[in-house]
């Protein structure tokens, strides 16, 4: 047996197995929670929350639809029923508040595919791939919403693999298999967080949220930081990091303000140091832009 | 955003030109991937002729463009009959649809998957299931239908929700035996609501009745037609003189 190897290793031996793993497992929870709420109903009988990710209803009067779906819905054919743009609202706000795209990394179905990619390529040791510009995505969010105004059907949803995804898990059907299968094999082979980070339009959505969302990991302890870089192997979104972390002669940070922020507490887990935190703030001193 | 993709320093130079080509291979790149999506899903539009949407469904392409495809009316239907569909399945993916042939419409007065429904695609202002028009039940195949072959069958009149309105039996003298009748069973568009009763119904080994999109099976008259014996009754007269009656002579008969 080797020694101590890997960032993950390390921070388990500095800080405990607790402190080193609770915001990935507090993620997974979530994310199997949020499918195990959905899929009470026709398991079980118990009918909390029915639809999908799409639009859901739950307990019967609070209804909510995704933002992505709902601005494909509203160009292609204007806007649709209360249930519907009340459902957007509460989303909207839900997110807004909870770090925006926390959808991405505490919800979405795919993102663990996605995980499970980017830990396979680092034992496989596979470094090459497409490194698009990541705001393609935000090209491709604009793409697919105009698409819809202009063909008047949601013509992204025939692909979108967090569709068929979500739909494949929550309606207990294989058809969601290939979406997955493709997204994993996109990532591992093809492009490094080639999907999540440069791709998804869902993701882009709800980066606008990220914008004005008052929940951010936040670099606190930066001027503890030993320059180890482990929260930049592990963060599916590294451009982020800089800014918050040596920005302090900027007067920049220490909140990680960018929308591209999943908020998904990596970082917070693996630094040996404890340099990061969740932090919660409504004042705008760290929202100067990066 | 001035770092690289991956927060590495950025090695390539700024230029003017640079930035254009970026911003028109982005372009193109998206302009093509849009092309790609608008064919593949304008290549899904049409409705397979066995699957039926739920009642009070918009018009095909406006259900489709108004659909979230959330399956919160699968959900609602007490009788499990919708589906969300799947890929390769022919329905557009995630929109619902239910198989008449399978397990067709019981007609829930309530209507909960149009109550369930948050974006409108199945139309509120559906209150009463009579008046749902899911599709139209048309006896496709007169070769095979029992009652055209001279036996009786009415199965289909039977089983219909809107017993003796939607299908009706008429009789028709057998012509092959010279002293038998047919009863033949005759659906009426006005009140057929689509809910595939009949077409799972059909004893047949493949259904000689069958509901279809009803855009597939209406003819449209035009709108300058007129009826003329239901214009008279409206008018309560002719609305054009009444033709004379001339006087009819037979040979032989003097004039």
């Amino acid at each position: 047996m080797k020694g101590c190897q890997g960032d993950a290793c390390q921070a388990r031996e500095k800080k405990g197995w607790w402190r080193a793993s609770r915001w990935l497992l507090a993620r997974r929870c979530s994310q199997l929670g949020v499918l195990g709420l959905f899929l009470l109903g026709p398991l079980a009988g118990v009918r909390l929350i029915e639809g999908n990710l799409a639009s859901s209803l739950t307990l019967g009067v609070l209804p909510m639809t995704d933002l992505l779906w709902f601005a494909e819905t509203v160009a292609a054919s204007g806007i649709p029923l209360m249930q519907a743009v009340i459902g957007a609202g509460v989303v909207a706000l839900l997110y807004g508040l909870s770090g925006g795209r926390t959808f991405c990394s505490w919800v979405c179905p795919l993102e663990p595919v996605t995980d499970l990619a980017a830990w396979t390529r680092g034992r496989l040791r596979i470094t090459g791939g497409w490194r698009g510009d990541r705001r393609i995505r935000h090209g491709l969010l604009a793409m697919v919403i105009l698409l819809a105004g202009i063909t008047g059907v949601p013509a992204w949803e025939w692909f979108n693999p967090v569709g068929w995804t979500q739909r494949g898990v929550i309606f207990a059907s294989w058809s969601g298999l290939w979406a997955v299968v493709a997204v994993f094999l996109f990532d591992l082979l093809l492009s490094p967080h080639g999907w999540c980070g440069r791709l998804c339009p869902t993701g882009a959505m709800y980066a606008q949220l990220g914008r004005v969302t008052p929940l951010l990991v936040s670099a606190s302890r930066r001027e503890a930081c030993t320059d180890c870089h482990a929260c930049h192997r592990v963060c599916p979104e590294p451009q982020v990091l800089d800014p918050a972390l040596k920005g302090a002669a900027r007067g920049v940070g220490p909140g990680i303000v960018a929308a591209d922020c999943t908020r998904c507490g990596r970082c917070i887990d693996i630094c040996p140091e404890e340099v990061f935190e969740f932090d919660y703030h409504f004042s705008t001193m760290a929202r100067e832009v990066t | 955003m001035s770092a690289t993709s991956d927060g590495g320093p950025r090695t390539v130079a700024i230029t003017r030109r640079g930035l254009f080509e970026q911003g028109a291979r982005g372009a193109v790149g998206l302009g093509l991937a849009g092309l790609a999506l608008a064919l593949g899903a304008g290549s899904a539009r049409a409705l397979p002729v066995w699957a039926i949407r739920p009642p009070g469904a918009l018009t095909e392409e406006a259900f489709l463009g108004r659909c979230l495809r959330c399956g919160l009316c699968v959900r609602s239907c007490p009788y499990d009959i919708l589906h969300l569909a799947e890929p390769g399945s022919g329905v557009a993916p995630g929109t619902p649809y239910f198989v008449g042939r399978d397990k067709p419409c019981e007609m829930c007065p309530e209507i909960p998957c149009v109550k369930a429904c948050p974006s409108g695609a199945l139309d509120p202002g559906l209150t009463d299931i009579a008046k749902a028009r899911m599709g139209l039940a048309v006896l496709a195949d007169q070769e095979t239908c029992l009652a055209y072959l001279g036996l009786r069958c009415e199965v289909c009149f039977q089983v219909c929700p809107l017993l003796g309105k939607a299908i009706t039996i008429e009789n028709r003298l057998n012509v092959r035996s010279g002293k038998h009748v047919h009863f033949l069973p005759v659906v009426h568009a006005e009140h057929c609501t689509g809910c595939g009763k009949c077409e799972k119904g059909c004893v047949l080994q493949e259904a000689a009745i069958r509901v279809l999109p009803r855009t597939a099976v209406k003819g449209a008259l035009g709108a300058h037609y007129r009826v003329g014996w239901e214009e008279k009754k409206k008018a309560g007269h002719a609305l054009i003189p009444e033709p004379l009656s001339l006087p009819v002579r037979r040979p032989g008969e003097g004039p």
